[in-house]
This record gives structure tokens, sequence and C-alpha cells, in this order.
């Protein structure tokens, strides 16, 4: 395979608002089968270079390579074809179908297109028995039948990573996956996340550096759209630049 | 707190009750529907039956499109009107067999919606209402300046019911009634599957949150073209049909209050229930028809009424029902 264990790559890539360049020449490597942050103090090009990635916008000039295969110029349904599944900073759920049916949606991708609007649902029954599996997984099995949209913030969560889970992908983008939760689910999610993330590859931009530290295998760091610093936990946490571009732009989020 | 009130009993066997409960009781209620079917002509005037029957399958295929896949259109009466003009038009003028004259009608609406809904769908929300709008005010002028085929200002008039299928004389209304009570109820048996293929989960899916689901692979330009299809098709149908009935096709079936009405009566009757559209398009015929009498105030009860509707139970009447029984409906 071209590229050798680098499942993810990005040269140049540039992201272009107006006159304001929110992601700058952003050069990013990630290796398969590790866990990789991308950090970076508010108004860094986390989310944006986020959004580059899952095709969710398009760049301004640059190239994004997965798998040895140039994604540039993709739609964001064929590169989750392609098994590079992402997650969303708030809770992507589908609110008025069940917590079965959320993951069941996504199950039903295997049988590729849906477009059988004359066939019964029936012929989704033989799919209930894995998405019941992957709800237990994340411990929401006793909810299956209610709507998704009742379900608390953090089991809210739980039931996307379960419906990403269901596609089975090879890689998964997570867009701070903590956002917005309580010690407590932190705790759990980050369990889940280490759990999934043993024969995976996941990116995953987060604010938690407590998270970030245990967690990740290599840490990108993002400053004014441009990598300021690459490395594991202990080399950037000391990075001098690192230090100072979270304290000058009036502190981090370092608990 | 919040999370120990929605503790589910026991999740796989809640579930598997909840679905065969539900699906019963829809069960039930179609066999209650073709059954007075059967009986209303000999109660109530036909005609009038039949009138609601179009209105309720026009209603029908605008909720599959904004209930189940989350499209507002705001023209819906191009392709009930399109297809009123073309049926009438084969019927009357190829002299074709009623039936024909129907499936010709449904399919133009149906590549009408195709080329329309493409369009449309580029853009969301609004836009895409806005969009629904202007076309089918093309097509409203169109009608409108091209009075050799849909002749203008008068409408094509003294349609001929005709033979179905060449044997079956249509022009008693008792047995037109029943041959639009069969395509009626075949229509809501169809939408009824949409909603419940996997076709349709996507659509739900879709319609809950489209970024989403375009996460997980679904290309949901495709579904949404393909639900737009669908629904222009069934409104092409219903208003095909209410040609042969009526033996009429005019400016009326195209003019952007048709479209305003079957907004009505889906919301009256309940946005996004199987059966909601139904109800809508029975209470507002039936007022229609009953207070004829009162002249245009009819417009402004229907109006009292609608503001009543959203302000008190925007569920509309069967959400409403829905939501006591705690099933869906």
């Amino acid at each position: 395979m071209v590229g050798g264990d680098v499942i993810l790559s990005t040269s140049g890539l540039t992201k272009e608002f107006g006159g304001f360049t929110a992601v700058n020449g952003v050069d990013l490597q990630v290796k398969r089968g590790t866990i990789h942050a991308l950090i970076g103090p508010n108004g860094a090009g986390k989310t944006t270079c986020f959004n580059l990635l899952t095709k969710f916008l398009a760049p301004t000039s640059g190239a994004i390579i997965y798998n040895g295969r140039d994604i540039t110029r993709e739609k964001p349904a064929e590169i989750a074809r392609l098994g590079l599944v992402r997650s969303f900073q708030i809770s992507a759920v589908f609110p008025q179908l069940s917590v079965l049916t959320n993951v069941r949606i996504a199950l039903q991708r295997k049988r590729g297109d849906s477009f059988d609007f004359w066939r019964s649902e029936e012929v989704l029954r033989p799919l209930d028995e894995e998405a019941m599996r992957l709800l237990e997984a994340v411990g929401l099995s006793s909810f299956a039948a209610l709507p998704a949209v009742e379900l608390s913030y953090g089991r809210k969560r739980a039931l996307e990573i379960a419906t990403t889970l269901a596609l089975d992908p090879e890689m998964m983008l997570l867009d701070e996956p903590m956002a917005g939760m309580g010690r407590e689910d932190v705790e759990r999610i980050e369990a889940l996340i280490r759990k999934v993330a043993a024969n995976r590859t996941i990116l995953m931009v987060e604010h938690n550096l407590s998270v970030v530290a245990s967690l990740s295998d290599r840490i990108t760091v993002l400053a004014r759209g441009q990598v300021l610093a690459e490395g594991d936990y202990a080399a950037v946490s000391t990075n001098p630049l690192v230090v100072e571009a979270y304290i000058g732009s009036g502190g981090g989020h370092a608990h | 707190m919040a999370d120990l009130s929605v503790e589910a009993p026991a999740g796989g066997l809640a579930l598997e009750e909840t679905n065969r409960s539900t699906e019963r009781l829809h069960k039930a209620i179609m066999i209650g529907i073709a059954l007075s079917l059967l009986v209303a002509p000999f109660v109530l005037y036909p005609v009038f039956v039949m009138k609601v029957l179009c209105f309720a399958l026009f209603a029908l295929a605008f909720n599959l499109l904004l209930g189940y896949g989350g499209l507002l259109s705001f023209g819906h009466a191009a392709y009930f009107g399109m297809a009123s003009y073309v049926s009438a038009y084969a019927a009357k003028i190829w002299g074709l067999d009623p039936a024909l004259a129907i499936v010709a009608g449904t399919l133009v609406a149906a590549l009408l919606g195709l080329v329309f809904g493409a369009l449309a769908i580029r853009r969301q929300g609004i836009y895409f209402a806005m969009i629904t709008l202007a076309l089918s005010q093309m097509v409203f002028f169109f009608s409108l300046q091209t009075p050799q085929f849909t002749g203008g200002e008068d409408g094509i008039q003294a349609v001929p019911r005709g033979k179905l299928l060449g044997l079956i004389d249509l022009a008693d209304d008792r047995t037109l009634y029943f041959v639009v009570a069969a395509i009626f109820m075949g229509g809501l048996l169809l939408i009824y599957r949409i909603i419940h293929s996997p076709f349709g989960q996507v659509c739900k899916a879709i319609r809950d949150n489209e970024p989403r689901a375009i996460s997980l692979g679904y290309r949901a330009n495709q579904y949404k073209l393909a639900v737009f299809v669908l629904s222009a098709g069934l409104a092409g149908l219903a208003g095909a049909t209410k040609a042969i009935v009526f033996q009429l096709a005019s400016l009326t079936d195209v003019h952007w209050s048709m479209s305003g009405e079957v907004v009505l009566m889906t919301l009256v009757g309940g946005l996004g229930t199987v059966f909601g559209p139904i109800v809508g398009a029975l209470v507002i015929v039936s007022m229609q028809n009953y207070l004829a009498g009162l002249g245009s105030w009819v417009l402004v009860v229907q109006g009292v009424i609608f503001v009543v509707c959203v302000l008190l139970f925007r569920e509309g009447i069967v959400g409403v029902i829905a939501k006591r029984i705690g099933k869906g409906l």
C-alpha cells in the first residue's frame, strides 16, 4: 500500500474564508492504528481542519491522501464508504427514531443503497441482533425502544459511538468527543474510545487535555491555522512554543 | 434525575411489544378504512366521498414528502394540476381509456417531479420551498398561456369518464366510486409501505439529521430526489383521478392556493402521522362543502381553524390522538 503505515496524510492543506486563512499549509500524518489528537487554543483552526478532512468543507488548496488514495475532491458520503467516518461536536443522533433504529440505519449500509421502497422493513430484522450487541457494548441495551431524543446527553454520545461502530470504520474522526460532558460521562466515553481504538485509527479534536494526555499516542498542536508542534504528550506539553500559544491566547483548557 | 425517569424496562422485549401492538393497531385502522369505504357510497353522496378521497390521496402524497422526507414543498399543485390536465386531455382529445389517462397523468407528474426536484434539492429549508413555489408558478403561467392544451380560463370541460378497460362504464357515480376507492386504498397502502421500507428508514434519518446520515455514507440528495419523485407521482395520481371524477381540469388545480390547501389539510390532520392527512382532507373538504352557503367566509373560517390548529395542537388531530394513546399513528 502506498504511504506505508500512514493511513491519512495531508500536504499543504489550506482553507481561506474571504481574506481570512483559517488553515494554512497544514502537513499532517496519521499513523495506522494510533490515536492521534489535534489540539490548539480557540480559533487555531482545529474544527476547520476537521471539516476539511471529513469533506464537509472543500479546501482552497492542498491535498488529502487516505490509504494511498487522493480524496481531496471526494464528497462526504463517499469517504464514509471508504471507511473514514466522523462524529459531530453536538451529539448527532436521529432524534425521532428509536435507539435501536439509530444503530440499524448504520448497519443498513451493508446492504448497499436502500432505495427499495417497495420492500417491508421486515428485511431489516436480521440486523436487530447485531444492533442490540452494539448497544450492549456501550451500555444502552435497556433503552433500545426509546426515541433517541429522550436519552441524556452522555447517552446520546454513547449512541453516536455505537452508530459509528456499526459501520466498522477503518478510521474514526471524533470532533470533541468530551464536549459538554460531566466527569462520569467523560470517564465512560474515554474507556469506550480506548476500547474501540484497539483495531482502528482514531483522529480526534479535543479540548480536555487530561483526556488527550491519557488517550493519544501522538499530538499535533495547531495555532493560527498552522502546525506549531507535534509529538507525544510529554514532548508537546513542555514545548515552549505550545506553552506560549496557550497562555498567550488567554489560557488553555488544561485541568 | 432526568436519567432515572427514562429508565426503560428491558429494552429488547419492550421494543418487540410496542412494535407489534402498533402494527396491529395500524392493520385494524386499515381494515376499518376499507370497510367504511365499502359502506360510504350507500350513506353519503358518492361524488362528495370521491372528492374527499382524491384530496386525501393528495395530502398523503404531500405528507410523505414533508412528514417523512422533511422537505417542505410549496408547489405541489403543479403535480396535482398538471396530471389533471394530462389525464383530462388524454381522455377527451385522444379518447384514451380512463385507466390509461390516469396512468399518463401520474407519469407526467412524476417526470415533472424529477425535473423540479433535481433543481430544488440543491437548496435547503425556506430556499427549497421558494424554488418549488417559483417552479409551480411557472406551471401555472404555462397553463394560462397554452389554451390549446389546457383550455385556458375555461379549463378542459366535459371530460368523458369512459369505460374502464373498455368494459366497465364509469358514467354511474357508484361504479366510478369503487374504482376511485380502490385507487385511494392502493395509494394509501403504497405510502404505508414506503414509510416502513428500508428506503423509508433512510428518509426519516435524513429528515432527522442530514449531515449525520451523510457521514454514515448515505448520498442524501439521491434519497431526497427519490422521495420527491414518489410524492409528485402520487400527487399526480390524485389529480389525474380527480379530473376523471369531476370531468374537469382547470386552473384551480395548478393555482398556488391549491398548494396551500394541501399544506392546511396535512397540518390539521397531523404532519408526519400515517393517517392524519386523510382526516385533514375530510375536515377541510367537508367544511368547503357544508359551509359553501357562507360564500367567501369559508376562507375566513378555514383561516381561523388553521390558526387555532397551530396554536392549540400543533401535532394536528391525529397527532394529538397518537400522543394520548402513546402510539404512533
